[in-house]
């Protein structure tokens, strides 16, 4: 195939736009499960663009870099759900805000 | 063998390290086996250097790794060898061995076992790099090492707050000279842009003529450093207060090595002072000063440490007077007689007061004779030695300063009388410490023998003693060889008579006791003299007044200065700053998130806005 079937500038401005629905999401939300996700949909947001990149350029690197946040998101997953669980049991709550035990 | 040398200071320092990081956790034996078996290999490598360089007698260097590169300064971590290196370094290990094996007996009661032979090993290591450096930054270096390990080993008994301000008194005084010689190599670098010893005693003699100011100075400022080191004067005051450390310590670093390092820095620099004539008649000068000083107050103290203490300095200003007036072998082979006699004596001394509870004033001691025979002998033969009676081996060494001097034009019957006025008083005063401590009535018992570790090395020291003088050392290839113009026989019959008759005094008035010298002495001015004397000339006094107590009194002014509100006020703006950002450390992670964004929004803005 032939380049991009959609100008790549479109699908830069969907993956700005997811990535600042994370970001957004990771600021104001305080339940951790909610953080998680939305740290979740900022990944995906650099992988679209890594992707569009990829094929708009008619590089493997993209393809490749959005294989590695696949494994990267994977990992992050099971760790942060480990961690869920571990603050569920301390704190009986998922509010981040209770959880601040390392003020200074 | 030539390539193996820097294993010679390697094995004491390494002993030292492994001493130091088990701090005591280790068996005696292995301590003591530890301690005094680096020195002995050492000694054994010295020997084998030493009989390699007798087969080829040629000088060489050997280049370890360069210590440092900055532009064209690059001082090399590399060792000299020649003959007067070989001298210096048998002398350090071959006493040193004997009085650590001394020390192992000695020390035994002591708590600190561990601790005191690591510093013992770290001051030899550090003395072997001063006479082995091929440069005069790794001489420093070694030179600040003996200094370090000679404060620590006067306050060893730290409890006592009287060793603490005896240390401190040796580490600062020192200090004084030290900064002058730190003076005298940066003129030197700047002057010749090397520090290396050979090379730059060429460019010394290349660039400069005789009686130019410049290399005066550098001279004078060397001498300070070994005036310093060596306790003479003005410097010497330190070295008697010294004593309060382990008498073995007394006897290695006091008197046997390090107070003479002066010694073998002025002879290692020789062709400087050769270059500015009226330093090197300072530095005779100096030495006859001190030796008289130092002979005078030695006559009148109590405590036999100090006696030896004083005693060594007046040594070390024959060593100065020969340096001063040319006689460069005749000084070097008096630092070595000097080193036998002198750690003989010491660790005799040590073993009296070893074997007498912790007694030092020689009043109270008497009778030993019978006693402690061993200690006797070799209070004897280090005694007569010092006295240079003849056929000893101070006699031998003494006996070429005083005719050496006696040749220089001018000043030089000056110089040999004042020596000979030193050797009489030098008679009388180690004949009065022999006939009171071991002569006359007992006063306090012993309470135990010497060992043989104690024995063994003070017979050792003991032939040394007679013998060190027989076999002339050469050393002319080091220095320049004097003229062997020869006084007459009259100037030569009185410098070996004299001190025949300082023994005779002392014989008459300490052991006959037939001629009583309380007449002179509890008249008015016998007494003030007798004080005066006792108190090292008043020395201590004069410098209380004129330094350390201004220095306290401006100090004491100092306190609750405006400059201290300076340092306040840093303080307190440390503490409010801190206080602030701790402040921001809140715990909620979302807080941080969300000023992460922000800051990284900021610093997008402002890079579009600059680029």
């Amino acid at each position: 195939m032939e380049g991009l079937a959609i100008p790549l500038n479109h699908v830069l401005f969907v993956a700005a736009l997811l990535f600042i629905t994370g970001l957004v999401g990771l600021m104001i939300r305080r339940n951790v499960i909610f953080i998680l996700m939305a740290l979740e949909v900022m990944l995906n947001a650099a992988a679209l663009a890594f992707v569009a990149a990829g094929t708009a350029w008619q590089q493997a690197d993209g393809q490749v870099i959005f294989m590695l946040i696949l494994a990267v998101a994977a990992a992050e997953v099971s760790v942060g759900l480990g961690l869920v669980l571990q603050i569920q049991r301390r704190f009986k709550t998922l509010d981040m805000d209770q959880a601040r035990r390392l003020n200074g | 063998m030539s390539q193996l040398i820097w294993l010679i200071p390697l094995l004491p320092f390494v002993s030292s390290v492994l001493l130091m990081v088990t701090a005591g956790g280790l068996p005696r034996r292995l301590i003591a086996i530890m301690g005094a078996g680096s020195v002995g290999l050492s000694a054994i490598l010295v020997l084998m250097t030493g009989l390699e360089f007798h087969q080829s007698p040629e000088p060489y260097t050997l280049l370890l790794w360069t210590w440092m590169q900055v532009g064209d300064f690059a001082p090399e971590f590399s060792f000299y060898v020649d003959q007067l290196t070989i001298v210096m370094m048998s002398i350090i290990t071959g006493v040193g061995f004997l009085i650590h094996l001394y020390s192992t007996e000695f020390m035994e009661d002591d708590s600190d076992y561990s601790r005191y032979f690591a510093y013992m090993n770290m001051f030899v290591a550090s003395m072997l790099v001063l006479v082995m450096a091929d440069n005069l930054l790794l001489l420093y270096l070694g030179w600040e090492g003996v200094g370090v390990c000679s404060y620590l080993l006067v306050g060893f008994w730290y409890k006592d707050p009287a060793n603490g301000a005896a240390s401190r008194k040796a580490f600062v005084v020192t200090r004084v000279g030290d900064t002058a010689m730190a003076l005298g190599l940066f003129l030197l670098f700047t002057e010749l842009g090397t520090l290396q010893i050979q090379p730059m005693l060429e460019a010394a003699n290349a660039t400069w003529v005789t009686g130019d100011t410049i290399p005066a100075i550098a001279a004078l400022l060397l001498l300070g450093g070994a005036v310093g080191k060596s306790a003479q004067l003005p410097l010497h005051t330190w070295l008697p207060d010294a004593m309060a450390g382990p008498t073995p310590v007394s006897a290695l670093i006091h008197a046997a090595t390090m107070v003479t390092a002066g010694v073998y820095l002025i002879a290692r620099t020789h062709d400087l002072f050769l270059l500015s004539p009226d330093v090197l008649l300072l530095v005779a000068i100096v030495g006859l000063a001190t030796l008289l000083l130092a002979a005078f107050t030695a006559l009148n103290q109590h405590d036999i440490k100090r006696i030896l203490a004083y005693s060594t300095i007046s040594q070390i200003g024959y060593m100065f007077m020969a340096l001063g007036v040319g006689a460069w072998s005749a000084g070097i082979f008096h630092l070595m007689t000097h080193a036998f006699f002198k750690a003989l004596l010491f660790l005799g001394a040590g073993a009296v007061i070893h074997c007498l509870h912790h007694e030092h004033d020689i009043f109270k001691m008497g009778g030993l004779r019978t006693k402690l025979p061993v200690v006797f002998w070799s209070f004897l033969i280090g005694s007569a030695a010092l006295a240079a009676l003849p056929f000893t081996s101070g006699f031998f060494s003494k006996d070429l300063i005083l005719l050496a001097a006696f040749e220089v034009p001018d000043v030089g019957p000056w110089l040999w009388a004042g020596g000979l006025m030193g050797a009489i008083i030098t008679a009388i005063y180690s004949f009065r410490l022999v006939f009171i401590v071991f002569y006359g009535e007992a006063h306090t018992e012993p309470d135990r023998q010497p060992g043989w570790r104690m024995a063994g090395p003070l017979s050792l020291l003991c032939v040394l003693a007679i013998i060190g003088g027989w076999f002339g050392m050469s050393l002319d290839s080091v220095f320049p060889v004097s003229d062997g113009a020869h006084p007459s026989f009259a100037v030569e019959a009185i410098s070996i008579g004299i001190p025949v008759v300082g023994l005779f005094v002392a014989w008459l008035v300490y052991y006959k006791r037939s001629w009583s010298v309380s007449g002179i002495t509890d008249s008015g001015l016998g007494t003030g003299l007798r004080n005066f004397w006792h108190h090292g000339w008043g020395m201590d006094t004069l410098y209380d007044a004129l330094f350390v107590n201004p220095y306290n009194r401006v100090s004491h002014a100092m306190r609750g200065e405006w400059v201290d509100h300076i340092y306040h006020g840093i303080v307190a703006l440390c503490v409010a700053l801190h206080r602030v950002f701790s402040g921001l450390q809140t715990g909620r992670m979302r807080l941080y998130a969300t000023s992460m964004v922000f800051g990284l929004i900021v610093l997008i803005l402002l890079l579009r806005w600059t680029a």
